[in-house]
């Protein structure tokens, strides 16, 4: 699996999701990802995004375009040096459709997209991938 | 500071979204159409969404209050146009906008408003 | 690491025209050249265009490894040549043969200029080996890839042919689903009428499963999914020709249909989809 190109932008403010949801967009067009995938990577992205300024108290987002064999891939993550998540089993938990106000979007973002991972926990800030593959 | 614009038709409210609508615009919109409303007694609100490529949570969150509020202030909300990769994400999310009545565009989200409205 | 010497890229340049010539009586040969596909003067243009590429970029550059900046125009020509080949229908090894057949050419090039250097012929004759080898790799990788995109394509196209979305009175569109569907299948035909529902504007779409012979829980979620997005949309569906051991099925694996419309036939579903656009069909005269 080689990295084809990759890149990283600031997640600070709340313009910066919508920045962060343009990149995706673009980048997903360049994998050659179809329409509802983009659609799907740049919606999970929006979320991840607005995690990151809203709990991890502003972060990055790095990106990286993936060649494996015969297929390409956009693959994203979302890290912020905030106070972290300190019930993760709560944060996958659905708080999106429930409308708990938790909101924290991981269990939508992750039916998404085809690999995530998550890494966190009080104090150590946050890490989200996500990847979409063609 | 940049606003998106309402125009009024009739008894009823047309929002057009065209813009990547940031976090602070979409609550805006959202205080800028319950105020329309109640200032013009309007008796419906159609949101326009074709130009939109993708509805996240919070937007999706934005379009359920502002159904439930313009359904206290009397007026009946429309979704119209809705773009089939947008639906089959939000389908994915699990997102239903319950309550939430859409049209496939702007003129059968008309036609639905006027008659639920005659129907009262 | 061997690299070819600049003695040895000079002699190339130098013998540019006679090489070619005995390169393009190789391939004839072969009859890799002489296929009606392509036009002898096309091939003619491409040995010339590859000798030109080649030695721009194996100026001292390690024969063995061609993934660096300085190869990349090489890598360029080769990726367009297989995927020409591969999309006028010819196989691998001819086109691979395309590299082959420039070594010998280039060893008898290489016997004349080092004829009296036994140690240095063998070291550059190693190094043409080993890039001209490199190289052919590359190309059959090149044309295995283009190869696959074709079939991948065809595919889909088989797909959306195989699943057309058809137009049954105004505002009422038909899906008639045949065969076995699998999670990718349903997936590009609800995209396409999805899609076709917006471009028609049509109110109701009937999904027809009679040529389905079973539905299991994944075949159901992805009908469901479907239903949901449609109506998310603003539109309705009803789904069609489900015969009593699909309704069983349905029952058996206590799914919910929520609230969707379901009917025996597509007739019966046309009679529904009518009624609910204000028409009724009577008889004339």
């Amino acid at each position: 699996m080689n990295v084809l190109k990759s890149g990283s932008q600031a997640v600070r403010i709340e313009q910066d999701v919508v920045m962060a949801r343009q990149t995706a967009r673009k980048l997903a067009v360049e994998a050659g990802l179809r329409l509802v995938d983009q659609t799907k990577l740049v919606t999970a992205a929006s979320e991840l995004a607005r995690n990151t300024v809203v709990y991890g108290r502003g972060g990055d987002m790095d990106w990286e375009i993936l060649e494996d064999e015969r297929r390409k891939g956009l693959r994203l993550t979302f890290r912020d040096q905030g106070p972290g998540i300190a019930d993760m089993k709560l944060a996958m938990t659905d708080g999106w459709t429930s409308g708990s106000g938790l909101g924290l979007g991981l269990t939508g973002a992750k039916r998404l997209v085809d690999d995530f991972s998550v890494e966190s926990a009080p104090g150590e800030g946050t890490r989200v991938m996500i990847c979409k593959w063609t | 500071m940049e606003r998106i614009p309402i125009l009024r038709m009739g008894d009823f409210l047309l929002v057009t979204i065209q813009v990547d609508m940031h976090d602070e615009l979409a609550i805006t919109l959202q205080d800028d159409l319950s105020e329309r409303i109640s200032k013009t007694s309007a008796r419906g609100v159609l949101i326009d969404i074709s130009a939109l490529d993708m509805v996240d949570s919070f937007i999706g969150r934005m379009i359920g209050t502002i159904s439930g509020l313009s359904k206290i202030m009397d007026a009946e909300t429309v979704l119209v146009g809705m773009q089939p990769a947008v639906a089959i994400t939000l389908v994915e999310l699990g997102l239903t906008l319950p309550g939430v009545i859409t049209a496939l565009n702007v003129e059968r989200g008309m036609k639905l408003l006027r008659e639920r409205v005659q129907a009262e | 690491m061997s690299a070819l010497s600049q003695q040895t890229i000079d002699a190339t340049r130098k013998n540019e025209g006679h090489l070619l010539a005995s390169w393009q009586a190789n391939l004839d040969a072969s009859g890799a050249s002489r296929d009606s596909r392509i036009k002898q003067a096309e091939f003619e243009g491409q040995t010339r265009e590859f000798l030109r590429l080649f030695l721009a970029s194996a100026n001292g550059s390690d024969t063995a490894n061609i993934t660096g900046s300085e190869w990349a125009d090489v890598r360029g020509f080769l990726d367009g040549l297989s995927r020409s080949r591969a999309l006028q229908g010819f196989d691998s090894q001819t086109t691979a043969s395309f590299i082959f057949s420039l070594k010998r050419p280039l060893f008898e090039l290489l016997q004349a200029q080092y004829a009296s250097d036994a140690s240095e012929l063998a070291a550059q004759l190693w190094a043409v080996t080993e890039l001209l080898d490199t190289l052919g790799m590359y190309t059959v990788r090149a044309f295995q890839k283009s190869r696959e995109e074709v079939i991948a394509r065809q595919q889909e196209e088989l797909l959306e042919l195989s699943t057309p979305v058809v137009k049954l009175w105004d505002g009422v569109l038909a899906l008639p689903m045949i065969g076995t569907l699998d999670s990718q299948r349903t997936q590009v035909v609800m995209e396409s009428l999805l899609q076709r529902i917006v471009e028609t504007g049509s109110e109701i779409a009937i999904i027809d499963i009679t040529g389905v012979p079973t539905v299991d829980t994944l075949v159901a979620q992805h009908l469901l999914k479907t239903v949901t997005a449609i109506r998310l949309m603003g539109a309705d569906a009803i789904i069609s020709g489900v015969r009593p051991q699909i309704a069983q099925t349905i029952v058996h694996l206590g799914l919910d249909l929520q609230g969707i419309v379901t009917k025996a036939n597509l007739a019966d579903a046309l009679a529904l989809a009518l009624k609910r656009s204000g028409l009724t069909v009577t008889k004339a005269g």
